[in-house]
């Protein structure tokens, strides 16, 4: 039966307005979490029409008591998961000290992952080293699990003399073509048709090698989100293409950008993509879901989508302050959790855990982080330099410096 | 050697290119099995397959954004765009991305693709199928921009913007595609073949990019003219009987600052000619260039005959287009005065 409709009703239009905003008591009860191990886990030649519910679902692995059960427990090794909770020890330890550094007046500007950072971690173990990685500006956790030098971040934080961007970039749009991790624009989005583009070179050249793109939930708003969707599914590409909702867009909600009345994993299925939503807090099922398209794209079976449901706990960066528009320390009452916290208990659940190697880890990565700022403040900070010569400036804006810029080089006496 | 139209020309560079470097993949809306909607990859997807020459869906952002990717892989995509007027959805990634991509990475990633489109009016497209957008991408830091007018230069150009390692726009002026062009579009259309440009050389050669050519030599007047706009200042200064030197640049940015600076002094008069829009054209910049590199040469004041600061409008495509009359009025000023 369709709706009564009033006769001559007046027309109004509906803009969305998150549950809470300032100054009332966050409440996540009406998110529909199911138990962990519920979902199936379809064969990876699958296709989308045939698992559309995995879009709407949510992969997890992790139980309330730490335990890893149903089909997606990826059944990795204790060395792997102890990897695992060190990179994303380092990723938290890593933001609060760029974090200070910038309150300190170090640097311009800086961006916490909070709370995500079991999705950059696990999918940066779940890929190969040699996969080409399209991040946004939340995924520091991809090139601190491939282990590159926290130093070498740290200096293009602080845009000094050791930056390998040479002081051209906001601080954290990282890049090193080393790690396999494309350098980071501001104009959200447009990574993600550029990594179909990378794949589908990949297939082009019988290469081996796949790509994976990160976006946000809000930037799905975007043409370039559409374009990948379209590119990848058109020519099968060998590409990992994931949504991390974390559910705000600076002050703008999820349903903002769309999320009311669907998944942004239901976004792939009008491409004939197959999608998985999966709780982005949970290393082992992002780890799992990501280990499954990867397999599907090295078999030449195309895209996934993967929708990684999260939540941003800290500022959307430091010139942010989420008390204007939602509940205080709203993060700290996501029903999914703290993604560190549960892998942490999900080691101590399986007995190779203990408070003593908990302790001795923090440690360790405290000292490490520390070291590396050391190393970095000593190439110099923006306040204070000392930074690369601004003839810099001219160079790499072609591969040989015409005319025109090496007389304005000259105007401009450096 | 053969005997060649534009379209021919352009076909042959990117056969070249495609059976030289394994690296190169064309793509575009309609480029592969059909050829392209003015013929210009006929039969290349027959020839080198149907992953190095393969349609797209209609979606100029989506292209770029694709293009880059593969250039940051190590490919060399050329891209077309079926009209230069469909060029606009795609501009974040030609301008915030290929652009800027080596500068931002610090050389580590570049994108070395090479973007087609058919630009310019004369052939009765309206608002969208005849504009002269070049100006938008000369002023972007990190580009390149080239223009054709001959089916030698078509080929040498394109094959040396392929090769080359920063982005480039390549813009074909469609009016050209099979045959000179003169402005007096009551005339009867003139072939390639009678034209000596139009014999084009088998094989690999390449123009290189940020050297203009001297179509006429002169004393008088130092005309700065490209793409269609050559054809039809040749036939002006003609017209006019003004012994006219004209400049055809073939690459806006870079430049060839040096070749345009030797003619202006030596004639010490400038006539600048586009078919784009006026203001801010790039007809402004090289007004600009000329006046700080050649001030105390000019004997009158420098002109530029353009486009009005209108859309291109169907039904008046003729009083639109700058065309030989116009170019002659100009002429006749700067050496009245």
């Amino acid at each position: 039966m369709d709706a009564p409709v009033p006769v001559q009703a007046p027309l109004n239009l509906h803009v969305p307005e998150p549950p809470q905003r300032p100054g009332s008591e966050i409440d996540f009860s009406a998110l529909v979490v199911p138990p962990a191990g519920a979902t199936r886990r379809p064969d990876t030649g699958t296709p989308a029409a045939e698992m559309t519910d995995l879009a709407y679902g949510l992969v997890r692995v992790l139980d309330d008591q730490g335990h890893a059960v149903g089909p997606w427990d990826p059944g990795l090794d204790p060395d792997t998961l102890v990897r695992g909770l060190r990179s994303m020890m380092t990723v938290r330890a890593y933001d609060e000290r760029m974090q200070r550094a910038q309150r300190q007046g170090k640097t311009s500007f800086y961006m916490k992952c909070t709370g995500e950072e079991a999705i950059a971690v696990a999918q940066a173990m779940a890929v190969d080293r040699s996969d080409m990685l399209f991040p946004t500006y939340r995924q520091q956790g991809l090139l601190i699990a491939r282990d590159w030098p926290l130093a070498d971040m740290m200096c293009q934080v602080f845009s000094n003399a050791g930056d390998r961007l040479k002081g051209r970039q906001m601080p954290v749009f990282y890049s090193s073509r080393e790690a396999g991790f494309f350098s980071i624009s501001g104009n959200l989005g447009t990574q993600y048709s550029q990594a179909v583009g990378w794949a589908m070179a990949s297939a082009i050249k019988g290469d081996t090698r796949i790509a994976a793109a990160w976006i946000g939930e809000g930037a799905t708003a975007e043409g370039d989100f559409h374009h990948a969707l379209t590119f990848a599914s058109v020519y099968r590409a060998p590409v990992i293409l994931n949504v991390v909702n974390n559910h705000w867009a600076i002050s703008s909600f999820h349903g903002i950008a769309g999320g009311e009345r669907t998944t942004f994993a239901a976004r792939g299925l009008g491409y004939g993509i197959p999608s998985l939503r999966v709780d982005g807090n949970d290393f082992l099922a992002v780890h799992a879901a990501t280990r499954w398209a990867a397999a599907r794209a090295r078999a030449n079976l195309g895209p996934t989508l993967i929708e990684l449901f999260t939540y941003r706990a800290a500022a959307h960066s430091t010139s942010d302050d989420p008390g204007k528009y939602r509940p205080e320390n709203a993060g700290a009452h996501w029903p999914l959790g703290d993604p560190i916290d549960r892998l942490r208990q999900h080691l101590t659940a399986s007995g190779v855990w203990s408070e003593a190697r908990q302790e001795a880890l923090a440690r360790e990565v405290a000292e490490t982080v520390q070291a590396a700022g050391k190393e970095a403040e000593a190439l110099g900070t923006l306040d204070k330099g000392p930074f690369h010569s601004a003839r810099t400036m001219f160079e790499d804006v072609y591969k040989t410096m015409p005319w025109h810029l090496e007389r304005q080089r000259r105007q401009a006496g450096v | 050697m053969a005997t060649m139209t534009m379209v021919q020309a352009l076909n042959a560079a990117m056969d070249e290119m495609l059976t030289r470097d394994g690296d190169v993949v064309v793509l575009g809306e309609d480029v592969g099995y059909f050829g392209g909607v003015f013929r210009c990859t006929d039969g290349l997807q027959r020839k080198h397959g149907r992953t190095r020459v393969f349609d797209t869906p209609i979606t100029e952002a989506g292209i770029m954004g694709i293009a880059v990717g593969m250039a940051a892989y190590g490919l060399r995509p050329v891209a077309e765009m079926q009209f230069a007027d469909y060029i606009y959805p795609a501009c974040d990634q030609l301008i915030s991305e290929a652009a800027r991509l080596r500068y931002r990475s610090g050389g580590e990633f570049t994108a070395p693709v090479t973007v087609r489109a058919p630009y310019g009016g004369g052939i009765f497209g309206g608002q969208t199928h005849s504009q002269s957008p070049e100006a938008i991408f000369t002023h972007v830091a990190g580009m390149k921009t080239v223009i054709p007018s001959t089916p030698y230069d078509a080929k040498g150009l394109l094959i040396a913007a392929i090769e080359d390692d920063d982005p480039v726009m390549f813009f074909e002026p469609k009016r050209l595609y099979n045959g000179p062009f003169e402005g007096y579009h009551d005339r009867p259309v003139v072939p390639w073949a009678k034209h000596p440009a139009s014999e084009v050389p088998d094989g690999h050669y390449a123009i290189p990019l940020g050297k203009a050519a001297t179509v006429r030599s002169g004393g008088a007047v130092t005309i700065l003219a490209y793409g269609t706009m050559v054809h039809v200042a040749l036939a002006a200064a003609r017209d006019a009987q003004v012994d006219a030197e004209i400049l055809d640049l073939r690459t806006l940015v870079p430049v060839d600052i040096e070749a345009i600076e030797a003619s202006v002094r030596k004639t010490g008069r400038c006539v600048i000619v586009h078919e784009a829009t006026r203001t801010g054209g790039f007809g402004a910049e090289l007004s600009a260039l000329v006046q700080e590199h050649c001030f105390h040469h000019l004997e009158t004041p420098i002109e530029r005959v353009t486009g009005w600061d209108t859309p291109y409008p169907h039904a008046f495509e003729w009083e639109y287009f700058p065309g030989p009359a116009r170019i002659a009025e100009a002429l006749r000023r700067v050496m009245e005065e």
